[in-house]
């Protein structure tokens, strides 16, 4: 009986509480810098494309949502022709962010991307590709890949030594 | 016939009175247990969140009222109606101030114990026209725990009844100009409000509906207005049951100042209140503790309470 | 007053034949029910509220639950009601159907030709009246009928006991 009526007057201190509900669309929540919410594709330094079309986060979404075509330009750099990411299935598990060698996919703490139509998930490269670095400023991958590209020969890079020649003797 | 313009505007003032409370009942009792549960609860359509009613007074409408081809469409469709009908009817016999009523029988107690004993065929022949094995054994459940409740719920009151001498409500109430009947009476108080929440099969003696176990119980089949009506009938009967113990107990419209319509309707509010806070804060108890608990502890008090009642009367009167 | 009455009892009248002409039980329960209702607006009628509110809350609200709690307990299904459809055939039906109207015939004569006097609401019958004449003329009825009661409550918990374990387990309600 006693307890009952404990936890009635329990119950009732609690209307003088501090509320815990976020007021959401006035009041935003806090979102930890490595949320992963909307996926897009980041630049080099320099302002190219990071991405070198290598399949990796295609193959290794777990819900297929990624689609991309690779191609490659004068120089023989790749990059994808095409990236589409579609939204409606994507279920942010990040792991595209993992396997991507070249930092290029990244996860952002944004989640607000409702639509009314859902063919308006569908993301395309336009669409996904961002002007900055991301979370890896200053990374370039094609500076120490050891690939000769256009204005930088092999070897030439920053972490890059020059080439072995096999042929040589000479230690 | 200015006579009969007063009672009819007297019955319809009753009849929007309970529905609007009905109403608004779901928009308060959401409002109290966001309180009571550390949220706001909806605040967002008009001002409060009061515009909520409407909108889902719209929505209920406008929802597929669906029979389902395995139950009995007579009793399926007759069902709902049952509740919001006798607890309507219970209204009739509230005095709401001194003159404002719709009927004042002198036999008004029994009126309202006869009429919430009919509302337990609407729960019984919703679940057993149902043709589910939830709504049946909701339908169990609910039959054997209101008419236990029943039975002692009547006794609770007969405390009263010999104090005031009267079946009539209103004599109740003028009964109680210097006592409130709370305090002579308090243990009938005390056993009429949970027969009173039992009544009304609200938490924690919510068993005939019991979502965590049959999925809704009697009215799991039920969707649309259809079951918004079992909804209304249930906020109805719990306005119901708490401006009767504010009239059997509290002194109805007795206060100072205030006029005694302001009196009336915040005590019943305040037993609203106590109603959601109930709510906010027991869980259910076990099938077979709900019924011993109510043949074995509180029908021999509600006895006692009569016995001891009955000869201090006596005793007084000689 | 009187067309009241009359449309109460016809009421009561068509609703006990549908009692007995439904297959269904529980149709049949609630056409009872209804008819319940209808003798209780004709007590109500004749001045006795007093019993027409008990007749509500004892017989309609209480008594009937309980007959409908058994009919949901057992498993009514299509081959019962087809039973009853054969035990609804015709033929069987003459013998109980003459019987009645003997027994209407009877009750239309003792009140259209015997006894005329009967009146509605003459004289409404209070609570208080109902209990002085309960606890005064008829107290030793209502005692026996309370011994009867206390007999039938013994004899229901007994046959409605579990046998208990030696060991003490297994009691259940």
């Amino acid at each position: 009986m006693w307890s009952i009526i404990k936890a009635l007057i329990i119950t009732f201190r609690h209307a003088f509480r501090q509320r815990v509900t976020i007021q959401y669309p006035e009041e935003k929540p806090y979102l930890a810098p490595r949320w992963r919410g909307r996926i897009i594709l980041s630049r080099d330094p320099d302002g190219g494309e990071r991405c070198v079309a290598c399949y990796l986060c295609s193959a290794v979404c777990p819900v297929q949502c990624i689609a991309l075509q690779a191609t490659e330009d004068a120089s023989g750099r790749r990059y994808p022709e095409f990236f589409r990411i579609n939204f409606s299935r994507c279920i942010f598990c990040g792991e595209c962010e993992e396997a991507c060698p070249t930092c290029a996919i990244q996860l952002t703490p944004d989640f607000e991307m409702s639509e009314y139509e859902r063919k308006n998930l569908v993301y395309e490269k336009e669409h996904l590709l961002i002007s900055g670095c991301g979370k890896y400023p200053g990374y370039n991958f094609y500076r120490q890949a050891g690939l000769a590209i256009k204005g930088k020969g092999k070897g030439e890079g920053d972490q890059e030594s020059p080439p072995v020649d096999v042929l040589s003797l000479l230690p | 016939m200015r006579m009969m313009i007063g009672q009819l505007s007297v019955i319809f003032g009753v009849l929007i009175a309970a529905l609007t409370a009905a109403a608004f009942l779901i928009w308060l009792e959401r409002r109290l247990l966001a309180l009571w549960q550390d949220r706001y609860g909806p605040n967002r359509a008009g001002p409060f969140g009061l515009l909520q009613v409407p909108a889902d007074m719209i929505k209920i409408f406008f929802k597929e009222d669906w029979i389902p081809p395995f139950a009995d469409r007579q009793l399926f469709v007759a069902a709902p109606a049952i509740i919001t009908i006798t607890v309507l009817l219970s209204f009739a016999v509230v005095p709401f101030a001194p003159g404002i009523a719709v009927i004042s029988p002198d036999l008004g107690l029994l009126f309202f114990l006869g009429m919430s004993s009919l509302a337990v065929y609407s729960v019984a022949l919703a679940g057993i026209s149902s043709n589910n094995k939830y709504s049946l054994i909701g339908a169990l459940r609910a039959l054997a725990q209101l008419l236990s409740y029943e039975v002692f719920m009547g006794l609770s009151l007969m405390g009263v009844v010999m104090l005031a001498g009267s079946f009539n409500l209103n004599k109740i109430v003028e009964a109680q100009r210097h006592l409130w009947f709370v305090i002579p009476q308090f243990p009938g108080f005390i056993l009429f409000f949970i027969a009173g929440i039992a009544e009304t099969h609200r938490l924690p003696f919510d068993l005939p509906e019991a979502e965590s176990e049959l999925s809704a119980g009697f009215h799991c089949e039920y969707s649309g207005m259809k079951f918004g009506m079992f909804f209304v009938g249930e906020y109805l009967s719990i306005t119901l049951i708490s401006a009767m113990t504010a009239t059997f107990f509290f002194g109805g419209w007795q206060g100072p100042l205030l006029p005694p319509v302001i009196w009336f309707a915040l005590k019943t509010f305040a037993f609203i209140c106590l109603f959601i806070l109930i709510r906010a804060s027991l869980p259910r108890p076990r099938y077979d503790q709900l019924l011993a608990f109510a043949w074995k502890l509180l029908l021999p008090l509600a006895l006692l309470n009569v016995l001891i009642t009955a000869a201090i009367v006596l005793a007084l009167e000689r | 007053m009187s067309i009241l009455f009359i449309i109460a009892a016809l009421v009561a009248v068509v609703a006990a034949l549908m009692v007995i002409s439904r297959r269904s039980v529980i149709h049949a329960l609630i056409y009872l029910i209804i008819s319940f209702l209808a003798v209780a607006m004709t007590f109500f009628l004749l001045g006795a509220p007093f019993v027409a509110i008990m007749e509500i809350i004892i017989y309609a609200g209480a008594i009937l639950v309980l007959f409908l709690f058994v009919v949901m307990m057992l498993n009514i299904g299509r081959p019962a009601i087809d039973q009853e459809k054969q035990w609804m055939a015709p033929q069987g039906m003459i013998a109980p159907i003459i019987m009645v109207v003997i027994l209407l015939g009877e009750l239309g004569y003792y009140l259209l030709i015997i006894n005329r006097t009967y009146k509605t609401s003459a004289h409404t019958v209070t609570a208080h009246e109902v209990g002085q004449s309960l606890f005064g003329p008829y107290l030793l009825a209502v005692e026996l009928v309370s011994f009867l009661f206390l007999a039938g409550i013994f004899a229901a918990y007994h046959l409605s006991r579990l046998e208990v374990d030696t060991d003490g387990h297994g009691e259940e309600q």
